[in-house]
Order: C-alpha cells, then structure tokens, then sequence
C-alpha cells in the first residue's frame, strides 16, 4: 500500500514537472499573480524570450551598461477604482515600479509613462492621477522622462490604463537564490492594506472599514536597510499575491524550506476582520509599500532595527525563517499552535459561500 | 480581534488536547466524522489535527454544497447561461467547478454573461438595473443558503420583477446523513453536526442518528476551538457510552432552528422526489425545487434544461472521499492530475472540499515537525486507519 509520503513526494515531482498552459483562452486567474499567472509566463512568454537575463524573472533585469549594472523594470496599472483611500492609479503606477527597482538593490533614477485614455474620459481626472504621479515621483527622487499616448473607443477599456517602465543603478546584489537555511525573514509592516481597501472601496460589498492603501515608494526605506546590514540576501515588494506568495518563491527559488509564525505576521484589525468576514486570507493579498526582506540570521534584529528607523518600517518584524526541512514547501505554525502548508494561490481569492 | 481570537487560544487549545488524549482508551480507535466541509477547512487551515491523538481519525463528510453538485448540472448550468440575453449569477466557489466542457470561468472567457455575487439578493440588483436581460441565479448550498434564495424569490415575487429566475440546487443534508449511515462501506463512532446548517434546522432532525443508529452527534461551530471542544463532548459520550445530540454552538445555534428562514424555505420550494448527489448517487427526497406558486422564477421551467446525465471521469474518486471512504491522498489522481488549479473532481475545487483543503493546507510531513508538548503525540491522523473499500 501507498503511504501518504509515497503519495506527497509523487505531487512534488509533478508540480516540478514544465507548465502546460491547458486554458484554451485568459482567464482572470491567469492575472491573479498566483500560480495561473506563473504557468502563463513560464509556458507562453519565457518560452518565447527566453534569455539568461530574463531567465531568473526577478522583479527587474539586471543589465550590464559600461562600468555599472541597470535595473530595468516595467509593470501596467489597471486598478478598478482608479482613486482609493490612501491613493490612485497615479502613485501606484510611480510606486510600483520605483519599489521594483529598490528591491532589485537598484537606485531608482528615470521612469516612462505611457497612457492608455479611454474615450470620454474626463481631463479633470487625468490631470489629478498626473498630479499624483508628480508628487510621488518627487517624493522617490526620480524623474518621468519619456511617455507616451493612445485613445481607444468609448467601452474598449476602463476609463485609463498607465504603463511605466523604470531604470536604476543597482547598488547591491541581491537574489532569492542567495537564500540559506537559517536566514531571517522580515516583513516591513502591516500587510494586505492595498488589497483590502481596494476590494471595499469598489463598493461591491457593503462592508465599511477604515483602511488605507499602504502605497509608497520603499527606495529610502531599501537605502537605510542595505546601509546598515551586509547581510541582505534578497528583497521582494509583497504586491499580487502577497506575502505568501514571496515565502513560495523564497522556498522555490532557493531550494530551501520556510517555517513562518501566524503570530508573528503583522496585520491591522480592520484588515483582519474584513478578510475574515469575506473568507480570504491576509497573507494573499496585494501591499503596495511593504517588502519582504531574507537576512542573514545572525543580522536579523539589526536589519529589523534599521527598518524600523524609517517611518515606513516601523512595524517591521522577522516573521519566519528559511530551513533545511521540506525543501520548496512554505509551513505556517498557526495563531491556534497546529502547522499548515501556505501554497501559491490560485486563481482570484474565492469568498466561500458558508 | 474579539469574537475571532478567543476561538484560537493556544493555550486553551493544548488543555483540550490533553483532556481528549486523556479519553482515549488504550487500543480503540476513532472515528469522527465533520459533516460540514466548513469544519474540514477549519480543520487543516489551522492544523487542528496536530492535537489530535493517534487514535483519532477525523473522516470528512458530505456537506460541502459545491462538491455534491454532480457534472450534468454545472452543464446544464452552463447550458442556461449560455442562452441570448442570459445574464447568470453565481457564488464565487461554483465558478471554477469543472462541467463536462469545462467550468464557468472557461464559459465567462468565451464571452458568457456570468457573475460572482455575494448575496442571491444581489441577484435582483442587476436584474432592475438590466431590464432588457434575463438574470439567472444559481442557486446552491444546504439550508445554510436555501433561505436567503428563498427570500429572494418572496422579494422578486412582491416587486413584481419579471426578468429574474432561480435554478435551484439546493440538497438537505439528512437524508445525505442517513445514506453514509447506510453504506456498508464506513464505520463511525460519532458526527461533528453542521453547525450553520443548524442554525436553520435546528438539532432535533439529528435525533434519529443518536437513537435509531446509536452515534453521539455535536452540532459544532467553526472556529477551531469551537472543533476541538465538540470532539471533546464526542469522546466524553462514547466513553460513558451515551449516544444523544448535543449542541456546542449554542451561541448561535438554536435547538428549534429558525422557525422564519424554515418557513421561507416551505413557501418558495418544495422537495424534489429524487436528486443526483455526486458520489453518492440517486438520493430520494434530498434537494429543493422552486414550488408551483413561484414556478415564473423557475429557471427549470422558463428554459428547459438539457439535464443530461454525465459520468464522472473514470480517475475520479470524489465519491469514495465524500462518503469519507477514502482519504483524500488515497485517490489515485490525487495532486498529480487533479489540483485546484486543474480540478477533475469536485472536491478539489471548493475551499470547503476535503481534497482542496488537504491540498492546499495539509500537504506536508507532520513528523518532521512536532508541534503540540509531550503530553499530546504529533501524528499524521490520517495515515494508519483508513479502511479503503475499493
């Protein structure tokens, strides 16, 4: 007879088996950022670009120009509302791509912008979604530099779309497969803010709670921490998909196990209840200013330490480690004192029905 | 958070798990069975099973709505979406269940109207607002959802909308009870009682488990403490050999039921004579139908279902792991060919679903992780007493 074992080793030589794309047409799970989205990078656009320089599909590229490496980053904003709580399309769309080249260990210098307008859509708004990327680009210390513009029919897409691109100078190399058994794993502050607003402030649900984007740009907060630790061995802004997301890649990419604590993760109240009331778990959903950091171990609560010093890190804690164990499988001890696997999501966060 | 945490002590948690281990006589074995596929969710997605003794196997049931519902229905289902001028509702749990040419989600990225609602009220929100289509809602779950579909056919019928239509799938979970305490396959020792179904039912419809077939029954709540104490009272009655209903979620569940929601229920549907339950097969008297009175919001009636009937595919054990038969690792296209992200079965789809909630929480080797203090064993419940009838 078959034991459990002989079956669980059987699943992970199957789930390390190449992607198959078995949709015959998108889905919105393929942009869930869980692993739909995955299989579809890895079987369709890796399978056709593949190089060594796209190959690790880190947050950004790492090129090299002359003397100095280049992060080059690109990420498109689609965000139904297009202004929320604690933000719009605008700093998200300057955010999100100056976070992905601070995780990279780059310095954020120059982004692109290109703007896709539906017709009929008011000036008035696009003139404040502007307004805001040219605060939250002057607050990150870059410069939108080149752009670009397109209008399609009224009912072709909702209202606009914004395309940025984004280069930097990477300071530091940093890697998820730099990760050993022992490192520290920390998160800066509470998650799943961004996500949660963003599902309440559609209006679909009749919950009110007082919630905030997180959204804003991590470079400072990435310049201190590198500052003051050697050890940093990667960095990963936690957006679609989550925290728990970032833990499977760590495991994935490194080969190694994560042990993370329930306890330990921070989560604000009102997040927690309106996850809990809709069925959906915190660590899945999408933060626009928080990262994941992989520490050396011994360097931990100094890399805590210096997070904390900045105004975006001051809830930052270690919330789990990287081990030897159950190499490529991310367990989380519960609030409640049992262990559970934390796998990669998949498809959009399905409320249960009771 | 209050009303959350306190149902998640650690501490309170190992006290349980000590006096439990302490219940367990030396040599027997147990076998307890959560109807609910809420409890089963609860179960792995906070390790409960960590706590348990060896000698504690927890079998999970049939109530899972979304894993009942057999392959012919998601097609008819789809059938109906796919008419002209369709606009289709839905829960979010249905939309990836896979029907014989694939799920909703394949059917919405073709171009078919389908949407997720969180309330069948919702339902009738896009009906006034989309007057020149026709909504229909798919209705699924046990009495836990069956009076909020109700009370939304009284309020389509008094305002007099005429654009909307219920198809209606709801099942009853006793005579689903009834058939697994009938199948030769299983012995249990006890039932975890649904603890939402309840909320409408009541705890009196569970007495004829207690008398007529002599197993304890504790209607359950849902967080993990709420879990843990109920086995407690389980193995508290088997250990003085008492067999009788109990309620440990009397905070919410009242032993009458709700005479409000149950009264609803009778005056917008009726019981089918018979319904396909997958897994469990023909299952007479278990499942809703919209009554005569209300037959203008009967999706059933207004279209015309093909209501072919489709086989499960041959790999496919969902039925085996319903009944509780098998576990869910046991089933031979267990993580390999059917996963939540390309499901063959039910059970792999709803969140609710044994294989699902095993698959995405309890995948793991539990011996390489002690958990619970000495005086509770670290075990992998699931691995030594399973009695596989196929």
């Amino acid at each position: 007879m078959t034991t459990e074992q002989q079956v669980l080793d059987r699943i992970e030589r199957a789930r390390r088996r190449r992607p198959k794309v078995r949709e015959e047409r998108i889905t919105m799970s393929h942009g869930a950022g869980g692993k739909a989205t995955r299989t579809l990078i890895e079987a369709v656009f890796l399978d056709a670009f593949r190089n060594p320089l796209l190959e690790p599909l880190e947050d950004a590229a790492r090129l090299r120009a002359g003397e100095s490496t280049v992060a080059l980053t690109t990420d498109s904003y689609v965000v139904s509302p297009l202004f929320f709580p604690g933000g719009d399309i605008g700093d998200l769309a300057v955010n999100g791509t100056v976070n992905d080249l601070a995780v990279a260990g780059a310095r954020p210098l120059y982004l692109s912008a290109g703007f896709i307008l539906e017709e009929g859509f008011p000036i008035a708004d696009l003139t404040r979604i502007t307004e805001s990327m040219r605060a939250a680009a002057a607050a990150a210390g870059v410069q939108v530099v080149t752009g670009d513009t397109k209008v399609v029919e009224r009912g072709k897409a909702d209202g606009c779309y914004i395309n940025t691109a984004g280069i930097g100078l990477v300071q530091r190399d940093l890697g998820l497969v730099q990760t050993r058994p022992g490192d520290a794993i920390i998160v800066s502050g509470p998650i799943g803010d961004h996500g949660v607003t963003i599902m309440l402030a559609r209006g679909e649900l009749d919950i009110e709670a007082d919630v905030r984007s997180d959204t804003a740009p991590l470079n400072g907060l990435v310049a201190g921490l590198l500052d003051a630790v050697p050890g940093v061995r990667a960095l990963r802004d936690a957006t679609r998909g989550g925290v728990a997301t970032i833990l499977n890649e760590i495991a994935r990419s490194a080969g190694v196990g994560v042990l993370a604590s329930e306890d330990d993760i921070p989560v604000r109240a009102e997040v927690r209840g309106a996850a809990e009331l809709l069925g959906i778990d915190p660590m899945y959903v999408a933060c626009e200013g928080r990262l994941v950091a992989v520490v050396d171990g011994a360097q931990a609560d100094q890399a805590v330490a210096a997070l904390r010093a900045h105004p975006l890190g001051e809830q930052a804690a270690v919330i789990g480690r990287a081990c030897e164990d159950s190499p490529g499988i991310v367990r989380l001890r519960t609030t409640f004192g049992g262990t559970r696997i934390v796998d990669l999501l998949v498809g959009d966060p399905l409320p249960r029905i009771c | 958070m209050r009303f959350v945490d306190e149902f998640r002590d650690a501490g309170q948690a190992r006290a349980l798990a000590a006096k439990i281990a302490a219940l367990c006589e030396p040599g027997r074995r147990y076998k307890l069975m959560e109807v609910c596929g809420g409890h089963t969710h609860t179960i792995y997605k906070h390790g409960l099973e960590d706590y348990l003794p060896e000698s504690i196997t927890l079998v999970h049931g049939p109530g899972c709505p979304v894993c009942v519902i057999p392959m012919g229905r998601v097609d008819d289902a789809i059938a109906l979406a796919s008419e002209p001028d369709v606009i289709r509702t839905s829960f979010g749990d249905m939309m990836r269940v896979p029907g014989s040419a694939g799920s909703f989600f394949d059917a919405k990225a073709r171009g078919t109207d389908i949407r997720m609602v969180y309330s069948p009220l919702d339902s009738l929100k896009i009906a006034r607002s989309n007057p020149d289509k026709h909504v229909v809602f798919m209705a699924i779950g046990f009495e836990t959802t069956a009076p909020s579909t109700a009370m939304t056919l009284l309020r389509a019928q008094a305002a007099g909308i005429t654009n909307f239509s219920v198809f209606c799938n709801h099942v009853t979970i006793i005579p689903a009870i009834k058939a697994i305490l009938d199948s030769p396959d299983l012995r249990l020792d006890g039932f975890l009682g649904p603890g939402h179904v309840s909320t409408v039912i009541g705890c009196r419809p569970y007495e004829f488990i207690a008398g007529d077939y002599g197993k304890p029954v504790v209607v359950a709540g849902f967080e993990p403490l709420d879990i843990l104490r109920s086995i407690h009272m389980l193995m508290v009655q088997l250990a003085e050999g008492r067999s009788e209903v109990e309620n440990q979620y009397s905070r919410v569940v009242p032993w009458e039921g709700n005479p409000v929601a149950l009264r609803a229920i009778g005056q917008t549907m009726e019981l089918r004579p018979y319904f396909e339950w997958r897994g469990l097969g023909f299952i007479s008297h278990s499942a809703l139908k919209v009554r005569e009175s209300h037959a203008a919001y009967d999706a059933e009636r207004l279209f015309g279902v093909p209501g072919v009937r489709v086989a499960d595919p041959k790999a496919c054990q969902c039925g085996e792991v319903l009944k509780g038969v098998l576990k869910p690792w046991e089933c031979k296209v267990f993580g390999t060919a059917c996963t939540p992200e390309t499901p063959i079965g039910t059970c792999m789809v709803s969140p609710e679903g044994a294989c699902a909630a095993y698959y995405n929480f309890g995948r793991m080797d539990r011996h390489r992780l002690p958990v619970v203090s000495t005086t509770v064993k670290s075990t992998t419940v699931v691995s030594t007493t399973v009695v596989n009838a196929s």
